[in-house]
């Protein structure tokens, strides 16, 4: 087969460029772990209310640990509890969320903090509130009649 | 060179092309109508009336277009096309296309009434533990069936015009509509395995709880390939029909077929891309299926090169100078050429922003916000959906004996350029309100009068305002179909399809080994599912039972 | 059968397509592959200010 040596051009170009990019969000992922939000952890989705951490949603503080706070978020139709939460500037936080019911999105608007949250399973995500004011928090995948209601606020406060 | 490639599509075949293609036009007018009035509620200053939810509208929006519109023309397209290259289907391949349009037609049917009734508001990708409707469920498995039953008919032409041919090169539209549904089949194993296993006998009530991440999964593996089912047929039209338009020639005919293979390939095994975000899968496997996602770039790279230089080389042999002076030369007062031409340009930023999404960790940039939406409105809802608008202005009067007159082409134009300003309104606000962090599938709120939630209301309106401009587009569409199904003056509509250049390279014969194809394809589809897959079942958490909350 | 050995016989070996001026056609896929490496750079620093 017969390739005009402009195409050949272009596609070494291209492929490069492609090899580029997975080597950055490779190395990024695999070694400084920055992976996507990817816990493998189980739970039963009806005994949420009385298993540890979800029996008790909102911030704590953990010692010895690679992150300073946990955030604790139990969602279900159609809202999060906490409905509101302050979080000091700056704090490593490790967000840790899980569903009640049916499948419900996780994203703080304005951070990369976006996660599915699946019924039976724990999802967790560990970031740094680098900038103060407030982050809405949206359900982002359809959950039933009240979705567009599904909300709550972090308040990263100084 | 090919004896049975007849001037003309068999009258016989062209009634069931043009059956699927009554039904894609009503699809466009139902889909298009629920996405209008979407627009309208999500910016602020309209309600629906007489109890209509959104969710139900949007449902009906995502099912009526994503899966029947796109189901339908594509199969009628197909069977246009095989027919006119491979010869008129035998009378046992036509009654399989009806039966396959039937079974379509009644899943569709099946389907849209219990959307109507308010029993199935689960969205087009029914994500359990939300529980529809079983007749909901039904309904679309007949029309996966349907597809089955449409791709055997063209199988068997395939296989007949092999044998009738030996030692030659298949017909390369031929060709491109078989892989096209190998693909299609191969991939709509896996939504039918969750349907027919899992979602099923639990909406029936034989089971009580379903394993959400499988089903998820399954849904997937069948999800990506769905978005290529529908541009594979584009590149079918621009490889192999646009240039005939264009009065040039196929760049290669080796390459596109090259290209396809590589589709077939990389098409498949890539669905985690759709749930990088989600728990229960290892990221390690996440991000092999982020590598085989980046090799399906590698065709389409292909694609962009072959096509400029079709275009290039036509320019050229008109005497074209300079280094874009061929540019010029293309026939821009052609309908049937430049409205899938400004569709290959939105493939663009489409594929642009793909590679994006699929780039593992950044995905949380934009996972399920709107700028989604965007992207696959550009991808699908432009780029895919402009070059069929830019068939259907040929294929249409090829089909029922008529012409397309220089009036009608006239308004095709002014048809495909309205819906190009349409969607460049909505799909740019929506890639930016995504950004800003704005949720897809998300009716209009104020999120308690969160200030973020504010910033994103003008984004909506300039949606809304797209939204009527592609509206405008589709009544003009509507017209346009009408005129050539029924009104255009009669006569003899050209069929256009490619040839490749004089004392072009032969094709290689390895091309119509199918072994070879379909043992890649499997081997790469048992790599980059089997783990995940036996993970999400071994090690699977409780059951989850279904929820109505609509 | 026989009929196979027809076309292994004729040799249409490919001109030199090489002399073909396609010069546009890789200024425009260049400028298509410059949009793809400033959209992806462009989000990836937008991923990491957040």
């Amino acid at each position: 087969m017969h390739m005009h040596k402009f195409e050949k051009i272009w596609l070494i170009f291209g492929f490069g460029a492609l090899l580029v990019f997975l080597t950055v969000i490779g190395v990024s992922a695999f070694y400084l772990g920055n992976q996507p939000p990817s816990c493998l952890a189980t739970i039963d989705p009806e005994k949420v209310d009385t298993t540890a951490p979800f029996d008790k949603p909102g911030l704590k503080k953990v010692e010895g640990k690679e992150w300073d706070y946990e955030l604790v978020f139990v969602a279900s139709a159609f809202s999060y509890s906490p409905a509101r939460v302050e979080v000091p500037l700056g704090a490593k936080v490790k967000v840790i969320a899980t569903s009640k019911d049916v499948m419900h999105g996780f994203q703080a608007a304005g951070t990369n903090v976006n996660m599915m949250l699946e019924p039976g399973y724990i999802s967790e995500v560990v970031t740094t509130f680098k900038n103060p004011g407030e982050f809405l928090i949206v359900c982002n995948e359809y959950c039933g009649v009240g979705h567009h209601m599904m909300h709550s606020m972090i308040e990263v406060v100084e | 060179m090919n004896i049975q490639a007849k001037l003309k599509v068999d009258p016989r075949d062209g009634k069931l092309a043009m059956a699927h293609f009554y039904v894609f036009i009503v699809a466009l007018a139902i889909g298009g109508l629920a996405g209008l009035l979407q627009t309208f509620v999500r910016s602020g200053k309209f309600e629906l009336p007489f109890g209509i939810g959104y969710y139900q509208l949007l449902t009906l929006h995502g099912v009526v277009l994503a899966l029947v519109m796109t189901t339908f023309f594509i199969m009628g397209f197909l069977h246009a096309v095989v027919s006119k290259t491979a010869g008129t289907y035998t009378n046992r391949q036509r009654t399989l296309g009806w039966i396959s349009f039937a079974l379509l037609t009644i899943g569709t049917i099946m389907a849209a009434i219990m959307i109507l009734l308010n029993e199935a508001s689960v969205l087009y990708t029914f994500y359990a533990p939300l529980q529809a409707h079983a007749v909901f469920y039904i309904g679309l498995t007949l029309v996966v069936v349907g597809s089955w039953v449409g791709s055997a008919a063209v199988f068997m032409k395939y296989g007949e015009w092999r044998k009738a041919n030996p030692g030659q090169s298949s017909p390369l539209l031929t060709f491109m509509a078989v892989i096209t549904l190998m693909m299609w089949d191969i991939a709509t194993i896996g939504v039918a395995t969750t349907v027919l296993f899992q979602i099923l006998p639990w909406s029936l009530g034989l089971v009580e709880t379903i394993n959400v991440g499988l089903s998820r999964t399954l849904f997937w593996y069948f999800g990506h390939p769905l978005v290529y089912f529908w541009l594979l047929p584009a590149y079918m039209v621009w490889y192999a029909v646009i240039p005939k338009i264009i009065g040039g020639k196929i760049f290669s005919d080796s390459l596109a077929r090259l290209s396809f293979v590589l589709l077939l390939f990389f098409s498949i095994p890539v669905g985690l891309h759709h749930q990088l975000v989600e728990p229960g899968i290892d990221p390690a496997w996440k991000f092999i299926q982020v590598i085989l996602t980046f090799l399906v770039v590698i065709p389409s790279l292909m694609t962009a090169f072959s096509l400029f230089a079709t275009f290039e080389s036509y320019g050229r042999s008109k005497g074209a100078k300079g280094l874009f002076g061929w540019f010029k030369k293309l026939p821009w007062g052609d309908a049937r050429f430049t409205i899938p031409f400004i569709g290959m340009l939105g493939f663009i930023p489409g594929g642009a922003g793909g590679i994006v999404n699929a780039s593992h960790q950044m995905n949380q940039l934009v996972h399920n916000t709107i700028w989604i939406t965007g992207h696959f409105h550009m991808t699908v809802a432009f780029a895919v959906i402009l070059t069929f608008y830019g068939v259907a202005y040929w294929l249409i009067p090829h089909l029922t004996g008529r012409i397309l007159t220089k009036k009608m082409n006239k308004l095709a134009m002014i048809q495909g350029i309205t819906w190009t300003i349409g969607m460049l309104f909505m799909s740019t606000s929506m890639h930016i309100q995504g950004l800003l962090g704005g949720p897809r599938r998300s009716a209009f709120s104020d999120y308690g009068g969160s200030a973020q939630a504010a910033e994103w209301v003008p984004y909506q309106i300039a949606q809304a305002v797209g939204g009527s401009i592609l509206f405008i587009s589709i009544i003009l569409m509507i017209y346009v179909f009408i005129n050539l199904a029924f009104f255009a003056p009669k006569g003899e509509q050209e069929f256009p399809v490619g040839e490749v250049a004089k004392g072009a390279e032969k094709t290689p014969l390895v091309f119509d080994n199918w072994k070879l194809w379909l043992g890649i394809s499997a081997i790469l589809i048992v790599f980059a599912y089997t783990l995940p897959l036996i993970d999400l079942i071994q090690n699977a958490p409780p059951g989850s039972k279904g929820f109505k909350l609509w | 059968m026989a009929k196979t050995e027809l076309n292994r016989k004729i040799d249409t070996e490919t001109e030199v397509e090489d002399s073909t001026n396609l010069k546009g056609t890789l200024a425009s896929v260049m400028i298509l592959g410059a949009i793809l490496i400033i959209t992806w750079v462009g989000l990836y620093m937008l991923f990491l200010s957040r």
